[in-house]
């Protein structure tokens, strides 16, 4: 019983990670061959960073990443504080329901209705080619905002009720109250919904694709578009270099996190 | 007591939606004065503090601290400070840092506050935990550094809700001690708010009962004890008797089918009231000799004392007695005239007072389940 929930656990692996460990292990071929492993070699490296567009389309998901975690970040915080002053749960629910929308509804309708709305207001402002960075970021900061929302919340209905009213209480001002005593008590719900924002952002394609243009493009669009003629080994290279980015960050996050908990529990 | 008042509350009437909350409330603060709002749980005592602190706006009214209208004055600017039910202790800061809170927004050169914390914290007996992390006091530690937070800043009023309701029965006893030495050591007016009554007696100068939005009486611990003005300030403090009489006249009045002597005038001619007879003011006495007579139908040791339910004509009585009593027993009461005091009627007569429905059990229940309510309380205020 025991080998065989081994073996179970073996499959899952191999299943998750292996896909990952055949791009790694491809993006250092030395031929384009997709099937034939012929030597080490950093050649589609060097391709990648050659190419301008590529690199140009990684700058532009990265600028919309960081700008559309950040404001749905901002946004989404204050949003959190709004809806947790909400006592009245009739109220309380619906607004949570209309927060959550984004999330649910599938990507393709949300991107197909925001591609629609940007094209009646471009015409109705007769701007020539209104889907561009502006939209990207729009949409983006849209189907953000609901996660943002959904880590921060709970975090703020953890921390005591009262602590505000202590900070007033001892003469803060509301405003310098709240970033006195209650933002240090949901930082790590905010960091949380800010990484997860960030991520989501990086690799969407489907909205992307419905509400950018011709002048501003995002590498799952760009990757997607090359998927058409033939996707080369400097691809690979690219997906490798992003892969073990995240890996970092998520490593160093944890870490990050256990050292914090490490501490509050040696206090206790 | 000083006559000079510090607080006055006239006329608050407040209301979220159909409830009204607080009915009229009028109320005089004395400085230097330990004033206890008590009350069950939804009796308006947390949001009659909470005006004072400035968190709520009256509907209708005045508040003046000092002299001086403090209507719509936020709570950073008044010169009261709160102790939370729960503390509300800033948990990103150490305990120095807690208590520092408030001498930091008033811009105070390091080194005084240096000194006031450590002042405030050797009053409170923390010395030696200023580097602690707030996660790794016990409840009792955190509440004693929510008072020294609260005391650095040098309030001329310190308000407390129910402060002790989370620590156990012998720390609460223990901490009771300390804030009336605190309190009078400071010289500073505290306005307390419980549903305890017994740590309201002793530790208050002057009660404030509190039922239903309304003020039933204000009062020193002994006069709420002793002349409590209706049925529901008898039941609420402490255990009581309370039973339909006529006041004959003036030193005599009738119930349970006998006529008593007592020591209560100033009543009409035959007027229906109240009659409030303590249980530990009963002697017992052989049945022939007794005042009144009945049987036993419980008896329950409480260590000091035993609590003995007599039936005595269908209505059911509370006494202490040191002496045990069989259930079953015949037994004679006799009550003098100094325990026997007589209420005007009122809307809460027939609601209190017999103990035909007493039961041990459902008395615990219902105040386990009073912290909660008073959670509700405080939210609908928000």
């Amino acid at each position: 019983m025991k080998g065989l929930s081994r073996v179970y656990t073996a499959l899952v692996f191999i299943f998750l990670y292996a896909p990952i460990a055949v791009l790694l292990l491809y993006s250092f071929n030395s031929s384009t061959s997709t099937i034939v492993f012929h030597g080490f070699s950093l050649h589609w490296y060097k391709t990648l960073f050659a190419d301008r567009a590529t690199l140009r389309a990684l700058y532009n998901t990265l600028l919309l990443a960081v700008c559309s975690s950040v404001i749905a970040t901002v946004l989404g915080t204050a949003a959190s504080v709004g809806i947790e002053k909400f006592r009245k749960s009739a109220l309380r629910t619906s607004i949570m329901a209309t927060t959550n929308i984004p999330m649910m509804n599938p990507e393709i309708v949300t991107g197909v209705s925001m591609m629609l709305l940007f094209v009646f207001i471009g015409r109705a402002l007769s701007i020539d080619s209104v889907l561009g960075f502006g939209t990207l970021l729009i949409a983006h900061v849209t189907f953000n905002l609901p996660y943002v929302i959904l880590t921060v919340l709970p975090k703020l209905r953890q921390t005591d009720k009262n602590l505000a009213e202590a900070a007033m209480d001892l003469g803060c001002r509301p405003v310098s109250a709240f970033f006195k005593v209650v933002f240090p008590a949901i930082t790590p719900g905010i960091i949380t919904g800010m990484i997860m924002a960030f991520t989501l952002s990086l690799d969407d394609f489907i909205i992307s694709y419905f509400t950018s243009g011709p002048g501003f493009q995002t590498l799952p669009i760009a990757i997607f578009s090359m998927t058409k003629k033939r996707v080369k080994p400097d691809m690979y290279a690219l997906s490798a270099l992003i892969f073990v980015s995240i890996l970092i960050l998520l490593i160093l996050y944890n870490i990050a996190q256990q050292k914090s908990e490490e501490k509050s529990n040696k206090k206790i | 007591m000083e006559n000079n008042i510090i607080i006055d509350l006239r006329n608050i009437t407040v209301a979220y939606g159909d409830n009204t909350v607080l009915k009229n409330l009028n109320l005089s603060i004395h400085d230097r004065e330990f004033i206890t709002l008590l009350g069950p749980s939804g009796c308006g005592k947390t949001t009659t503090l909470r005006i004072i602190g400035g968190f709520i706006e009256p509907d209708e009214g005045e508040i003046f601290f000092e002299g001086k209208k403090t209507n719509g004055v936020p709570p950073h600017k008044r010169q009261v400070n709160t102790i939370f039910q729960r503390y509300a202790l800033f948990p990103h800061l150490n305990v120095y840092e807690n208590v520092a809170f408030g001498l930091r927004l008033r811009h105070l050169p390091e080194k005084e506050i240096k000194e006031t914390v450590r002042e405030m914290l050797e009053l409170v007996n923390l010395k030696g935990f200023e580097r602690r992390h707030i996660s790794s006091l016990s409840g009792g530690q955190q509440q004693r550094v929510a008072i020294a937070r609260a005391l650095a800043v040098k309030p001329r009023v310190l308000l407390l809700d129910e402060p002790l309701g989370a620590l156990d029965l012998k720390l609460r006893k223990d901490m009771q001690i300390e804030l009336k030495n605190i309190q009078q050591r400071l010289g500073i007016t505290f306005i307390y708010v419980t549903h305890d009554q017994e740590e309201a007696l002793s530790m208050s100068d002057t009660i404030v009962v509190m039922d239903n939005g309304l003020i039933q009486q204000i009062g020193s611990p002994q006069d709420i004890y002793n002349e409590p003005s209706n049925a529901f300030v008898a039941d609420f403090i402490g255990e009581s008797n309370i039973v339909d009489g006529v006041m004959l006249r003036d030193y005599c009045c009738r119930f349970s089918g006998q006529t008593f002597e007592c020591l209560d005038t100033g009543f009409a001619e035959n007027e229906q009231v109240d009659v409030v007879v303590r249980p530990e003011d009963v002697d017992v006495v052989p049945v022939e000799k007794g005042m009144l007579r009945g049987e036993v139908t419980s008896v329950t040791f409480k260590g000091v004392h035993f609590e003995i339910i007599v039936d005595i004509g269908g209505f059911k009585w509370m006494i202490q007695s040191t002496d045990y009593q069989a259930v079953g027993d015949k037994i004679g009461l006799y009550i003098e005239p100094d325990a026997i005091h007589i209420m005007k009627k009122s809307e809460y007569s027939g609601m209190f007072g017999d103990y035909s429905s007493f039961s041990e059990e459902y008395e615990e229940l219902s105040i386990a389940e009073e912290p909660e309510e008073e959670d509700e309380e405080q939210e609908e205020d928000l």
